[in-house]
């Protein structure tokens, strides 16, 4: 098992979201996080999918978004040179005389303090997973109040896009296709 | 031009080609209810909402086209999800339309009002809640697209009462189905094809897995010209029946948990096995660890989803069979297994012998010999609706169906139930073909009320009842692996002859193996429906079977002997329901 990020383009219609977390719990693949938001595009969302998932189970998953009539798009960017993004926001217990130690540690981290009162600081981290396990590691000791992470958002690299078809089919679709069944077209990617 | 929404959902049915609907009215669909009248398009008034979509299912099934029903909201629509899910299953094309509360009451736990788009997300192909009247024609006709392209199944369409009231204006150009992604039509790349070819031309031992998608994509000439030109023998999906003609010297009959021991002995030694049109079911497969462990698989297959499934495959390809096989077949070279063919005919003839059929009649009724029967009698060409249980392997054994969409079963989710009320939609689909019903005493009784559906439409169908006092597989199972401990199978059932009759339906019952002729062909004769119950041996058991989960090659075979007479079983009065 390893872990895979899935970017899939959806149209932005009611019951959406319901329609892929529903899938994922019928076809009992394990969801690790799932963010949604909007595009560049009207109409269209984004989500990223982060499974725990073998390589086989992966492709299959894939297939199985894209049977949903209401996605448009899916690319495994696991292997794929990406930048892959994680946002957690952390309230810290603190008192006068160890606020600096914590504000310091921190400033290592690149994070920032978003809220400070008298016991108490919110510090709010972006970057990858492993940063801001490394800086939750650190930070436990002083007491951790509350937490909340928004789960992984990733983007490939570079001016190209991915291919809109299920690699693990290498399945195309058929010459003189009628335009409205291909994504890249409605998508004007 | 201005229409109310419930004229519209008419209009587009018209146009979409319903003739016949299958459906129950109720308060929330009383506006499409009343616009009904005005169209040309037969309501069938069923008795319980379950048999509508059954009917829906039997008439796509039956004819290849989108089967309608349509029911209220609430109860009217969960009464559905049991048919919707059984379409789903066997991919089977039907359109639901239901009434939900008004667009402002939806939330609000208003009389009659279920999330229905909610409950049956997992079980259609794609589903529709329609608030505005200006929204229903695209959503119609995307519903039926969605229904009838790639691989089929079930879309259900729920119209809030208020959009079914408000008016609009109706163009149905302008209504195209907008599905950006959605995309039925997959199609394999050059290489996928040319791996398969080099695959196919060097085996050995092939061996076609004929299913289901063989008919929805009426592949069976392009099948045929492969496996005749490569000499490779076929092996059927129960709900592939018919799809190759049962008689072509290279169709082996059934393969899976009671499929025959020479099918399920081929699969298990061949070194090519060319899944067409189906998906390797746990109940085809056995055991999926050493299911086929010779072979290298080739899996055309329309539905991306499907492929390395459950079977990890060496070679899948996506797409329409027909055009995928039309694509493949220029690069197939004549070949000769006549070793392999003769080798697998060796191991039938092996069966054969411990065949019930060539028992002498030693004076007990058996649902083979009824089956069997029937077959003879009907010389095969009748469209046959099985229940779920013993008798429907049965059927799938002795009955021989040599025509496309002559067998409907439910296959994928086993719906007892089923049989009647689906072949009441398969009447409609076929008014002039014989429609024979074989059901079991149990899942009769569960979808009996459709008996006042039949009389009320005046329709021709023949019901054999194949009645043991109990539900037969489930007891067949406890015989076998729960030391005959019947918890629950012993089943008392009415008098199914007076049963009939209340409904003004003739009424027959057969006790005797003698008396079946006469009787197959008195109903034959008659006009009008008959219920026919046939009083069988109660605790005969199918074979030959293989155990769930168990090995595809470890199968309990048939006895060499009648069972009854050895064990010395009761010879005298059946004894109807054990429970006494």
């Amino acid at each position: 098992m390893a872990k895979h990020i899935f970017v899939s383009y959806v149209e932005d219609k009611p019951g959406v979201l319901n329609r892929v977390a529903s899938l994922f719990r019928r076809r009992a693949f394990n969801i690790e996080s799932l963010t949604v938001g909007h595009t560049e595009q009207g109409g269209v969302s984004r989500m990223t999918i982060v499974v725990d998932a073998d390589e086989m189970t992966a492709r299959r998953i894939e297939a199985n978004l894209y049977k949903l009539v209401n996605v448009l798009r899916v690319d495994d960017v696991t292997n794929q040179p990406s930048v892959v993004r994680d946002l957690a926001l952390i309230k810290v217990a603190v008192t006068s005389t160890n606020r600096t130690e914590v504000m310091q540690l921190a400033d290592v981290f690149r994070a920032r303090i978003v809220d400070v009162t008298n016991e108490s600081l919110i510090i709010e981290i972006t970057g990858a997973e492993d940063k801001i396990e490394g800086l939750i590691e650190v930070l436990r000791p002083f007491g951790i109040i509350e937490m909340v992470r928004t789960g992984l958002v990733a983007m490939s690299r570079g001016a190209s896009s991915v291919s809109p078809n299920p690699p693990l089919v290498a399945a195309a679709l058929p010459e003189g296709a009628p335009a409205q069944l291909d994504p890249a077209v409605a998508m004007s990617v | 031009m201005k229409k109310t929404g419930a004229q519209i959902v008419w209009e587009c049915l018209v146009r979409e080609g319903v003739k016949t609907i299958f459906g129950y009215p109720g308060g929330a669909i009383l506006p499409t209810y009343d616009a009904m009248l005005d169209y040309p398009i037969h309501h069938v008034l069923v008795r319980h909402e379950q048999g509508a979509t059954h009917m829906a299912d039997g008439y796509a099934r039956a004819s290849g086209k989108v089967g309608a029903a349509i029911a209220t909201s609430g109860p009217g629509a969960t009464n559905m999800v049991t048919g919707i899910a059984t379409a789903m299953m066997d991919s089977s094309p039907i359109v639901c339309i239901t009434g939900q509360v008004g667009s402002k009451a939806i939330g609000s736990d208003a009389f009659q009002e279920t999330d229905v788009t909610g409950v049956t997300l997992p079980i259609t192909k794609h589903n529709y809640l329609v608030t505005r009247a200006e929204d229903i024609a695209r959503t119609i006709r995307e519903a039926f697209y969605i229904a009838a392209s790639g691989r089929p199944g079930p879309v259900l369409v729920d119209i809030t009462k208020d959009a079914q009231q408000g008016t609009c204006d109706f163009d149905w150009d302008a209504a195209a189905p907008q599905l950006p992604g959605y995309r039925p039509n997959l199609r394999a790349l050059p290489e996928e094809f040319q791996k398969a070819l080099d695959l196919i031309n060097n085996a050995k031992r092939p061996l076609i897995l004929a299913g289901h998608g063989i008919m929805m994509s009426g592949a069976r000439k392009q099948v045929l010209e492969f496996a005749e030109r490569a000499q490779v023998p076929i092996a059927m999906t129960l709900l592939g029946l018919g799809a190759i003609p049962a008689s072509h010297p290279l169709n082996l009959g059934m393969m899976g948990m009671h499929g025959e021991a020479w099918v399920n002995n081929a699969i298990q030694q061949a070194d090519l096995l060319l899944a067409f049109g189906m998906r390797f079911d746990d109940r085809v497969t056995g055991n999926i660890k050493t299911y086929a462990l010779n072979a290298k698989k080739i899996h055309i297959e329309i539905d991306p989803s499907e492929i390395n499934k459950s079977v990890k495959v060496d070679v899948g390809i996506v797409g329409d069979l027909r055009e995928t096989l039309e694509e493949l077949l220029p690069g197939v070279k004549a070949a000769d297994h006549s070793e392999w063919i003769d080798y697998i005919n060796e191991m039938k003839g092996d069966s054969a012998v411990r065949d019930i059929q060539s028992l002498p009649d030693t004076g007990h009724l058996y649902a083979a010999h009824v089956i069997n029967d029937i077959w003879h009698y009907t010389s095969g060409k009748a469209i046959v609706v099985s229940d779920v249980g013993q008798h429907q392997m049965w059927e799938a054994q002795y009955y021989k169906h040599d025509d496309e969409r002559s067998l409907i079963t439910s296959g994928g989710l086993g719906t007892m139930g089923f049989a009647l009320p689906a072949a009441i939609g398969a009447k409609f689909a076929c008014p002039d073909k014989e429609v024979w019903v074989v059901a079991g005493d149990g899942g009769f009784q569960m979808t009996m009320a459709e008996l006042a559906t039949i009389a009320q439409e005046n329709l021709k169908i023949n019901v054999a009842i194949i009645n043991n006092g109990y539900l037969g597989m489930v007891r067949q199972w406890q015989e076998f692996f729960y030391e005959k401990r019947y918890a629950a199978t012993p089943m008392l059932s009415p008098d199914f002859v007076k049963l009939a009759e209340a409904f003004d339906i003739k009424g027959m019952r057969v006790t005797k193996r003698s008396e079946v002729q006469a009787a197959v062909e008195e109903a034959r004769a008659h006009p009008g429906t008959v219920v026919m119950d046939f009083r069988v041996e109660q605790e005969d058991s199918v074979f030959p079977m293989v155990p769930a989960g168990a090995d595809l090659h470890a199968m309990i075979r048939r006895p060499k002997r009648d069972v009854m007479a050895e064990t010395g079983a009761d010879e005298g009065e059946w004894d109807l329901g054990a429970t006494k």
